[in-house]
């Protein structure tokens, strides 16, 4: 996944500016070996597990999206379940019209990304944790709308049609397939997006949103830019979900749960990083899985440590790991270093 | 005569959001931070005045004497301590941390006292009510919310405009460096908001428990409501959050009037109606917009 070292010289060939790190190589390597084992694992891992992998990759998603809104674009959303359940309906109403579920979900994303749009101009006229509530009263809205529309199944939810005809392994393993192709779009695509020019600018607001705006940079359109995206990314995530869990329900897809799952994996993975919000996943499903006995107490437990890790150690725990080794297994900036012509100068003179 | 009534109704409904919202409101005009724990404390609030209260022979009804100054007291201690440590890193970190906090107290809630809704016992009180018309009913705890709001809140204004310690508060709301220059100790300004901040948000959860039932997950739809009330008021001005409650209380009941399922709805519909014709609200400055 990423471009082998190709170091770009400035005019005396002292300084080289390289992308990636030899252990960025390495991840590569180690990238694909997962991609293929996680595409065959549901004919590999017992369905248990395949479900668990599910469940996980859907978080995948839903974190990766929240860490870009609040990591790179300073946005605390704590109402994306809004696009979360729009995605699933979408599916559901998709569906009911005869398509096939697995074919609506970028149709869902599509839906959830134009539905943002007007939604931001709303949003983007309040600011710090105004916008974070006003994100919820939309969340909010859009489930009593959803519930009132008696074809989607109302407030009592319906099951979704179009699996029916499929035997429950192949449901089982169509869906996985699917959630799994998704999250891996999304983390990809969101590597390539942190790469691009946009990227830049992300990392700049995020760095020091003034400076950023005093160099020229549009922060109001790449934050527009961004949340539209971040729509899309939940939107194709509560697709999914209506396809894995099909009984849809609003207040199930709208789940404020959503919101504190994607906030707390973010935070104690480490925002503004592309590889926190997975590490933050797999620690909250080891937890979950291990107290899957005791009820709640696994989300007690969970924002216990997300609200330490944001006093005592705000860049998570892939921050904290990263400034101590130097290292990067997705690399989005640059490395700037000494050619080998310059080190052998400095060589020579000393 | 029937919409006469539903405006009635709408006005008690909006006295509770506006006692809800002082709170909410105060913390932001002086610390500017937005504490997304606000409602569950009102909910923890509630809690203690049915479970712990009993234990020291007070009534329901006088439980506040005890919760508010309790609450006011842990306003204090929690912001001399959590949120001050989050503030310093930055308003962001806060908002984090609050809602982090807002999700482990509803859990534990929820562990400690299940999903059950609870009332606050004020005895027969709760079904007595003042009959001036027709089909007027006004609920004597509805009524006494509502005074409640409006005395709180004039309280509080004269606390702002005439002590001391309001003026500080208002020094550090206007101009923390400045106050800062000047001698004030903003940390200890910001624990007196706070726990301003936590006793009448303490009130207004006790209310709550005597008007209807609640749950551990009561204070996410409640903190939802204060805010609406803010914004539709006007941040930052507290006579504004009286109107904005009022303005959402009635839009609430003519929802619930055309049909039980538009309630909230209705509120809502309003709220993004102000925000997208007025965003400063109906007496706001232009100070939480960007």
């Amino acid at each position: 996944m990423s471009n082998p070292p190709s170091p770009a010289l400035d005019r005396n060939g002292l300084i080289a500016v390289r992308r990636s790190t030899h252990s960025a190589i390495y991840t590569l390597v180690g990238a694909l070996i997962l991609v293929v084992l996680l595409t065959a694992a549901p004919w590999i891992v017992p369905a248990e597990v395949a479900t668990t992998l599910m469940n996980f990759f859907i978080l995948v998603i839903m974190a990766t999206m929240w860490n870009l809104l609040a990591g790179y674009a300073g946005m605390v959303s704590i109402g994306q379940q809004a696009f979360v359940g729009l995605g699933a309906y979408a599916t559901l109403y998709l569906a009911l019209k005869g398509m096939n579920p697995f074919v609506t979900i970028p149709l869902a994303a599509v839906a959830c990304a134009v539905i943002a749009y007007p939604v931001t101009y709303l949003l983007f006229r309040l600011r710090g944790g105004y916008f974070s509530i006003a994100t919820w009263v939309i969340a909010d809205t859009a489930m009593l709308i959803i519930g009132t529309i008696a074809v989607l199944g109302g407030g009592t939810g319906r099951s979704m049609p179009g699996l029916q005809n499929l035997s429950p392994s192949q449901t089982a393993h169509y869906s996985y397939l699917a959630t799994w192709v998704v999250a891996l779009v999304v983390v990809t695509g969101t590597y390539y997006l942190l790469r691009s020019r946009l990227g830049l600018v992300l990392a700049s607001i995020r760095d020091n949103e003034v400076a950023a705006r005093s160099a020229g940079v549009h922060v109001r359109s790449a934050r527009r830019i961004v949340f539209i995206i971040a729509a899309a990314g939940c939107g194709a995530a509560g697709a999914v979900l209506a396809i894995s869990q099909p009984f849809i329900q609003p207040t199930n897809e709208f789940n404020m749960q959503w919101a504190a799952e994607m906030l707390f994996v973010s935070m104690i993975g480490g925002l503004g990083t592309i590889e926190g919000p997975i590490i933050g996943s797999i620690i909250f499903f080891i937890l979950q899985q291990t107290l899957q006995q005791e009820g709640v107490w696994y989300l007690i437990i969970f924002g216990t440590i997300a609200v330490a890790i944001a006093l005592w150690q705000p860049r998570g725990l892939w921050g904290a790991f990263r400034d101590r080794f130097h290292t990067e297994l997705l690399p989005v900036g640059y490395w700037v270093g000494e050619t080998k012509v310059k080190r052998k100068i400095r060589g020579g003179q000393t | 005569m029937i919409w006469l009534n539903v405006i009635v109704q709408g006005v008690l409904l909006g006295g509770f959001y506006a006692l809800f919202a002082c709170g909410l409101s105060l913390m932001f005009g002086v610390l500017k931070v937005i504490n997304l724990a606000h409602g569950d404390m009102a909910v923890v609030a509630a809690y203690v005045a049915v479970f712990l209260t009993p234990h020291l022979h007070i009534p329901g009804v006088w439980s506040f004497l005890v919760v508010v100054p309790l609450f006011g007291l842990i306003g204090y201690v929690v912001q001399r301590t959590l949120i001050q440590k989050s503030i310093d890193r930055d308003p962001f970190t806060t908002l984090l941390v609050t809602f982090g906090l807002s999700v482990v107290i509803e859990n534990l809630l929820l562990e400690a006292y299940t999903a059950n809704g609870q009332t606050v016992n004020i005895g027969s009180l709760i079904a007595k009510s003042w009959h001036p018309a027709s089909i007027i009913y006004i609920s004597y705890v509805s009524l006494a919310v509502l005074a409640a709001a409006v005395l709180v809140l004039v309280l509080l204004q004269l606390f702002l405009s005439y002590t001391g310690t309001g003026r500080l508060i208002r020094a550090v709301a206007d101009d923390r460096e400045a106050a800062q220059l000047s001698g004030a100790n903003y940390r200890h300004i910001f624990g007196i908001a706070a726990a301003i901040a936590f006793a009448t948000v303490a009130l207004a959860g006790i209310a709550y428990g005597m008007m209807t039932q609640f749950a551990p997950t009561s204070g996410g739809i409640n903190l939802l409501f204060a805010f609406e009330a803010v914004v539709i008021g006007g941040i930052g001005s507290l006579w504004g959050t009286l109107v904005g409650g009022v303005a959402l209380g009635v839009a609430q009941q003519f929802g619930a009037h055309l049909n039980p399922q538009y309630q909230v709805l209705a509120g809502n519909l309003l709220f993004l109606v102000v925000l997208a014709v007025r965003p400063q609200g109906l007496f706001g400055k232009k100070t939480a917009l960007s």
